[in-house]
């Protein structure tokens, strides 16, 4: 079945490490990290990747106080990913725009907010704010962009763990290629770092990241690794049909070439390396592509001693025989902002098809033998001799896996 | 508490639950929808700041008693005054 080509032509986020583009790649070619202390209700002191963008820029004051952290995410990304578009907004059909928004969790920060809240008059739930629902429903962070945005198209959310930033996309391309929208503003978001709940299970996990250098803590590959540090951040993109985007004359950040998804049916948390592998064989030949297409993979690993040997395992069998295919990781820099991991990697990413320069994974001090795969690019960043294409792994729990590949775009 | 006391407390509440807004020359006898971009929720937000802060109940049935400045004084301060 021939479908549209379907093409990425904005790009807005806030990562620990950067409020837009330009800042995010500038840090992440430069060693600079995003992560510091923080307190956290009932844990104490955390190291978490916390963003500092401006929320006023795009809302008024009440909408911050009504809204919720991730739907503040969501619109200064939507806005800002509008901007760099290019597309003149205020004339577009707003019926014909489709908000597709990929979060790992979304609630509990709220609900556990009014918890603490109630707390302080005996559990009395007349105490309990009537914005909670509101607040906690899961597409409440595509529905405040669209509030914001005024946008009557289908806004809502993919739940899919730290799979989702690519699941927003993915979905975007599939709902763009079916002509339900004509554009669409799709990636991923997270406000985990608001709610104790993800560090304490981490921790009682065993997978809480810990170093007396806020900057050092999450190290991907590493053997001294020891867990996931906790973050925020969200990147959506805005996406088009590339007949549409030429008619306009957009800039052309990639061609969304290939996806897939699937599920590894074996365990709540473990990852599956069979199913990843397969995953990532399944996108490339839906891109008709073969590995050595391929320049840049960028890992979902999370720096969990299990994990990252896990991918490299499954990496190293599908790139087994692919000298120009490099390897990074972006956790290193900005920790793991759940929803938006996927979509904030890619971003990160995108850049080289310009500069040709790949990312590394820092805080690699030591590098864990069985993480050591072909091409990894550890600590500086490498000058590849070409970068045509990007294949970015985001995988979850509940063994969701994602793959998706993006395409230097050419006509 | 007198009158222009209680009103004070309403627009302090105001002041927080729609901090856009500019309450400088709000009009005690004009209802608040009218002047001020304020909505049901926001009007549960007052309704709930008044039992959080100052322990004062407002039945539902009741929450039109809240319609303005003037309105709002009439009928708080006696329930102010009450707690004392």
């Amino acid at each position: 079945m021939e479908v549209s080509r379907v093409v990425i032509t904005g790009v807005g986020l806030t990562a620990p490490n950067g409020n837009s583009l330009s800042e995010y790649r500038d840090n992440l070619l430069n060693g600079i990290a995003g992560i510091s202390r923080t307190e956290i209700r009932y844990m104490g002191e955390v190291l978490a990747g916390i963003c500092d963008f401006d929320p006023l820029r795009y809302q008024k004051r009440k909408e911050v106080r009504v809204g919720t952290r991730a739907g503040s995410v969501s619109i200064y990304c939507a806005h800002e990913a509008l901007k760099s578009s290019g597309a003149d907004f205020e004339s577009m059909d707003k019926d014909r725009i489709g908000i597709y928004v990929g979060i790992t969790e979304h609630g509990n920060v709220e609900t556990e907010n009014e918890i603490h809240n109630i707390s302080q008059f005996d559990f009395d739930t007349k105490f309990w704010t009537h914005h909670h629902n509101p607040r906690t429903v899961a597409n409440n962070p595509a529905g405040e962009a669209s509030l914001n945005l005024k946008v009557t198209g289908p806004a809502y959310t993919i739940g899919a763990a730290c799979a989702a930033g690519n699941l927003g996309l993915i979905h975007a391309v599939q709902m763009l290629q079916l002509g339900e929208v004509d554009f669409a503003i799709a990636g991923g978001v997270s406000e985990s770092i608001h709610t104790f709940g993800i560090f304490a299970g981490f921790k009682s996990q065993g997978a809480l990241a810990e170093h007396e250098d806020p900057n050092k803590a999450s190290r991907p590959f590493d053997a001294a690794r020891n867990g996931i540090v906790v973050s925020e951040g969200g990147a959506l993109f805005t996406l088009e049909r590339l007949d549409d985007a030429l008619a306009r004359g957009s800039k052309i950040y990639g061609e969304i070439v290939g996806y897939h998804v699937n599920s590894d049916a074996t365990d709540y948390v473990l990852p599956n390396p069979e199913r990843q592998t397969q995953c990532m064989r399944a996108a490339l030949k839906k891109a008709r592509m073969a590995p050595q297409d391929i320049h840049i993979v960028n890992t979902h690993a999370t720096a969990t001693p299990m994990g990252d040997i896990q991918e490299c395992q499954a990496i190293a069998q599908v790139f087994e025989d692919c000298p120009d295919t490099y390897v990074n990781n972006t956790k290193g820099f900005i920790g793991h902002s759940m929803g938006a991991a996927g979509a904030l990697e890619l971003a990160g990413n995108l850049p080289s098809f310009e500069d040709g320069m790949v990312h590394p994974s820092i805080n690699v001090d030591d590098l864990d033998p069985k993480c050591s795969i072909p091409n990894l690019v550890l600590n500086q960043p490498t000058q590849a001799k070409r970068v045509d294409a990007i294949l970015n792994n985001s995988f979850g729990m509940l063994g969701i896996n994602s793959a998706l590949i993006v395409r230097r775009f050419s006509v | 508490m007198s009158k222009d006391e209680c009103k004070q407390v309403v627009l302090d509440i105001i002041a927080e639950i729609a901090p856009d807004e500019e309450l400088s020359d709000v009009k005690p006898d004009v209802a608040l929808r009218e002047q001020l971009d304020l909505d049901s929720m926001d009007f549960l937000d007052i309704v709930m700041e008044l039992r959080k802060k100052h322990g004062i109940e407002v039945p539902e049935s009741e929450y039109g008693e809240l319609v303005s400045l003037d309105s709002c004084a009439e009928y708080l301060t006696p329930k102010f005054n009450a707690l004392v």
